[in-house]
């Protein structure tokens, strides 16, 4: 099973990437789960909660935003090693290579299709063969 | 997974909206502090909302949102960043991007096609914004900061750090530790307390938490006040501040790659930069020697004072369904009462204390769940009074009159289905009130009066009730002109028309027919379709008066009940047929004594209290005849003083049969427009009562529409 941590501060957001996560048996298996946080400070007190074989969060966010979360991750014993990928917009060149050197593993730029996200998640997650 | 895309296609419409309204209320603010003075963090609060906007549309294949937020996005990016000099013109590109926004997400939702030409309007202009966009000189850092600090920085926070570093503020580290479980109140709470000495630039987790349940953050801040006076501020144990050093223009002009890290001594944030110190020490150059031209979006971490984590959003038609459930368990309970007094006469006692116990028991819970509902379906007039104050911005610029907008009660409360029709009837108002009401400026100058004309919008809950109003410093109404014109309308005789009251006069407004748009100037112009307006706050089960002083101003005072979900009631008799009355509209209930009836100007009246309340018949009223069945009990025994914001009449009823809560529930399409009802219920025993409508029925029965048909039958 999977358990994917999806942290965004949009609503819709994480309405969109739960749909398409949920919608493909590849990425979550028989009884995985998508774990949602409206923020960083959310993800801080949910991360303890885990382990969590993949974490899919938004870099643009009030208070903690996402960069810190990367950090804070790769320097915990528990998630440094845990998958990442940071959503992101396409002309955030910077913020992203930013959070790639921070540690996170792949980002994906908005706009996505549902599609490209699982591609993304079972390729993150060691699934694609 | 269409389901699922479904409702995530519906939180796209609704978190739209939540976000075109929030950018809305951010320009609002922006124009209210003066938009180059204005809190930094209101302008990243717009640009925030834009920017998740540009992904919602993204996302959602609206292909126009999504073009017209992108342009949008830049500008906003610009203005926060400094690179575009902020002006009224840009706030006034700005608010029409708000419009544009509105029709886009209706034509999203396939309320209306898109609006083409007002889309390329807004994007022709937004696009000369962006080509006069100021740049802003690199600049060296200059405090001690490790590069691990930077490189979780975004190029917000690095502005903002800029700035305050331009502003000649101290830098400080305060480091706080959280308990996992109340991080957010805590939070909140260090916020707050932060806010009045300066600007927290960023929160970054130390990963030294002392324990699973705790977290540690360090926050940097930048204020002008000292150490000892954030110690004395934000004060408390999990928490020690450090004020950053400032380095010696020497060394910053070397840029912050040569910096040690020795300032912070063992922060976390050294830690990383050791592990990352290749990258960083370009990523910290970096923003500074890039072209500006090549800005970057992201999005910062400013502090937003709604936690997004606790809230939900729920479809009112969820609502609606709880609360027929609430309705359904009133029914329960009216059974059980009625259980209770067949047990009355039992001889086992233990039995009948038991039943009284649930019964008693059941009441208190049932109220609780139904105010807990009640409660949640409640939403401030904020929000509407904000679409509003936008209104008035854009209406007074078009026609070059200068308005000001005064708001008291936005925290009032009330139903959210009423907050939703309530808004086109006030946009009605104020427009009429600038659009005729207010003089030019030379009129006002000549006359005296301040040349900036004033619209007050007040609101306040009076009982079960809110009552809003609105009040302009205008012309006031000519009634003499409204009267004329209603005579030529064939509303009234002019023999009719010395018998009318002042108030009468001015409530013709209301009559159809009598205000359009072509013979609004000539009553000093008050009146676009007040008929409508007027007929659509009878539809919420409200009134709507005018007050009106030649040349003074003109104050219309609209009272809605709070909600219409569910309405304790009064149920009365009338020829054996059983009627409810909302106890909202009843002031009291006395015994009736047709001794006491005198008859004035063709009405029946009585005096109560030593004041004369006008009688109302309901039975000749509605014309009902004598019931199939023998007539029995008593007739006109009680009398029942229904109110509605100021007025009040007598209605004179068989008898009073005790109160209820009820559902109030549609009489479906074909009997909607009578006037009079607002609905039905069902009582629980099988019986269904029509819900009377009081304020229509004391309008009818009082003044306008009845003062006048009542004289036209009149033989004269």
């Amino acid at each position: 099973m999977a358990k994917i941590l999806l942290v965004d501060d949009s609503m819709s957001m994480r309405a969109f990437v739960r749909s398409a996560l949920v919608a493909n048996p590849a990425v979550l298996g028989d009884d995985g789960e998508v774990v949602e946080a409206a923020g960083g400070f959310e993800a801080l007190r949910l991360l303890p909660r885990g382990p969590y074989e993949l974490v899919i969060t938004d870099i643009n966010m009030p208070d903690v935003n996402g960069l810190e979360l990367v950090q804070f991750m790769r320097k915990s014993d528990q998630h440094k090693n845990t998958p990442i990928i940071l959503i992101s917009t396409q002309k955030a060149q910077r913020d992203k290579d930013r959070g790639l050197r921070l540690g996170a593993n792949v980002y994906i730029e908005k706009p996505f299709t549902a599609d490209a996200l699982c591609a993304e998640a079972i390729r993150q997650l060691g699934r694609d063969g | 997974m269409t389901d699922g895309i479904d409702k995530a296609r519906e939180e796209f419409f609704s978190e739209a909206q939540e976000l075109i309204e929030m950018f809305s209320r951010n320009l609002l603010a922006l124009d209210e502090q003066g938009i180059g003075a204005a809190d930094p963090s209101i302008i990243n609060e717009a640009f925030r909302a834009v920017h998740t906007l540009k992904s919602l549309a993204g996302l959602f294949n609206a292909t126009e949102m999504g073009r017209v937020s992108h342009t949008l996005e830049d500008v906003l990016d610009r203005l926060r960043l400094g690179r575009l000099k902020a002006s009224p013109d840009v706030l006034d590109v700005l608010f029409a991007a708000v419009d544009c926004y509105g029709a886009m997400l209706a034509a999203e939702r396939g309320e209306e096609g898109l609006n083409q030409p007002q889309i390329e309007k807004l994007m022709g202009v937004l696009g000369t914004l962006g080509e006069s966009a100021v740049e802003e000189a690199p600049d060296q850092m200059a405090f001690d900061l490790e590069p691990g600090l930077l490189a979780v920085l975004t190029e917000y926070e690095e502005h903002r750090l800029k700035t305050n570093m331009d502003a000649g503020q101290a830098l400080f580290r305060i480091r706080v530790r959280f308990d996992l479980a109340t991080i957010d109140k805590a939070l909140e709470d260090v916020k707050a307390k932060a806010k009045p000495h300066g600007e927290i630039i960023t929160y970054l987790p130390t990963g030294d938490a002392p324990s699973a349940d705790a977290i540690e953050l360090d926050l940097l801040m930048a204020s002008s006040s000292s150490l000892e006076q954030l110690e004395a501020a934000l004060g408390g144990t999990d928490l020690t501040i450090t004020a950053i050093p400032r380095i010696s223009q020497a060394s910053a002009s070397t840029g912050i790659s040569s910096l040690s890290t020795h300032a912070l001594g063992t922060s976390s944030f050294a830690a990383v930069g050791e592990e990352t110190a290749g990258s960083t020490v370009a990523v910290g150059d970096n923003p500074r020697t890039e072209p500006p031209v090549n800005a970057e979006l992201n999005v910062p971490a400013v502090p937003m004072l709604r936690s997004v984590a606790d809230t939900v959003r729920v479809d009112i038609r969820k609502l609606d369904g709880l609360m027929n459930v609430v309705g359904e368990l009133a029914i329960v309970k009216s059974a059980l009462n009625r259980l209770g007094d067949r047990l009355r006469n039992t001889q086992d006692r233990e039995l009948r204390r038991e039943v009284s116990r649930i019964q008693r028991s059941f009441e208190r819970r049932l109220s609780e769940l139904q105010d807990g509902i009640l409660e949640v379906r409640m939403v401030t007039l904020g929000q509407l009074f904000d679409r509003l104050s936008r209104v008035v911005r854009q209406i007074s610029r078009d026609m070059g009159k200068e308005i000001r907008l005064v708001v008291t009660g936005a925290q009032t409360e009330i139903d959210k289905l009423l907050v939703e029709e309530l808004g086109d009837p006030l946009m009605h108002i104020i427009r009429n009130s600038i659009d005729h009401g207010i003089e030019s400026a030379e009129q006002r100058k000549a006359i005296g009066k301040p040349v900036a004309g004033t619209i007050a919008l007040n609101a306040y809950q009076k009982g079960n009730h809110v009552v809003i109003q609105i009040e302009d410093d205008g012309q006031g109404v000519n009634e003499a002109a409204v009267v004329e014109r209603a005579v030529r309308a064939g509303h009234l005789a002019a023999n009719e028309v010395e018998m009318l009251s002042r108030a009468e006069a001015l409530g013709l407004i209301f009559l159809p027919g009598l205000s359009t748009r072509e013979q609004a100037g000539e009553y000093s112009g008050r009146g676009v379709g007040m008929d409508i307006v007027k007929t659509n706050i009878n539809k919420l089960g409200g009134i709507i008066d005018i007050q009106s002083e030649y040349s003074i101003g003109t104050q219309l005072v609209i009272t809605l009940p709070i909600t219409l979900a569910i309405v304790n009631a009064l149920l009365i008799r009338l020829l054996g047929r059983t009627f409810a009355l909302p106890l909202s509209s009843v002031a009291e209930a006395l015994m009736f004594d047709e001794k006491l009836v005198r008859t004035v100007d063709g009405r029946e009246v009585m005096t109560l209290r030593g004041s004369t309340l006008v009688l109302c018949r309901l039975d000749r009223f509605f014309e009902l005849k004598e019931p199939a069945l023998p007539h029995e009990g008593p007739r006109y025994k009680s009398v029942v003083v229904a109110t509605m914001g100021a007025r009040r009449l007598g209605l004179v009823v068989d008898d009073l049969l005790g109160q209820q809560d009820i559902v109030v529930k549609g009489l479906g399409p074909t009997l909607r427009h009578v006037r009079g009802f607002a609905g039905a219920s069902e009582l629980g025993d099988q019986r269904v009562a029509l819900v009377l409508d009081a304020g229509a029925i004391i309008e009818e029965a009082l003044a306008g529409h009845d003062a006048v048909t009542t004289m036209r039958a009149r033989p004269s």
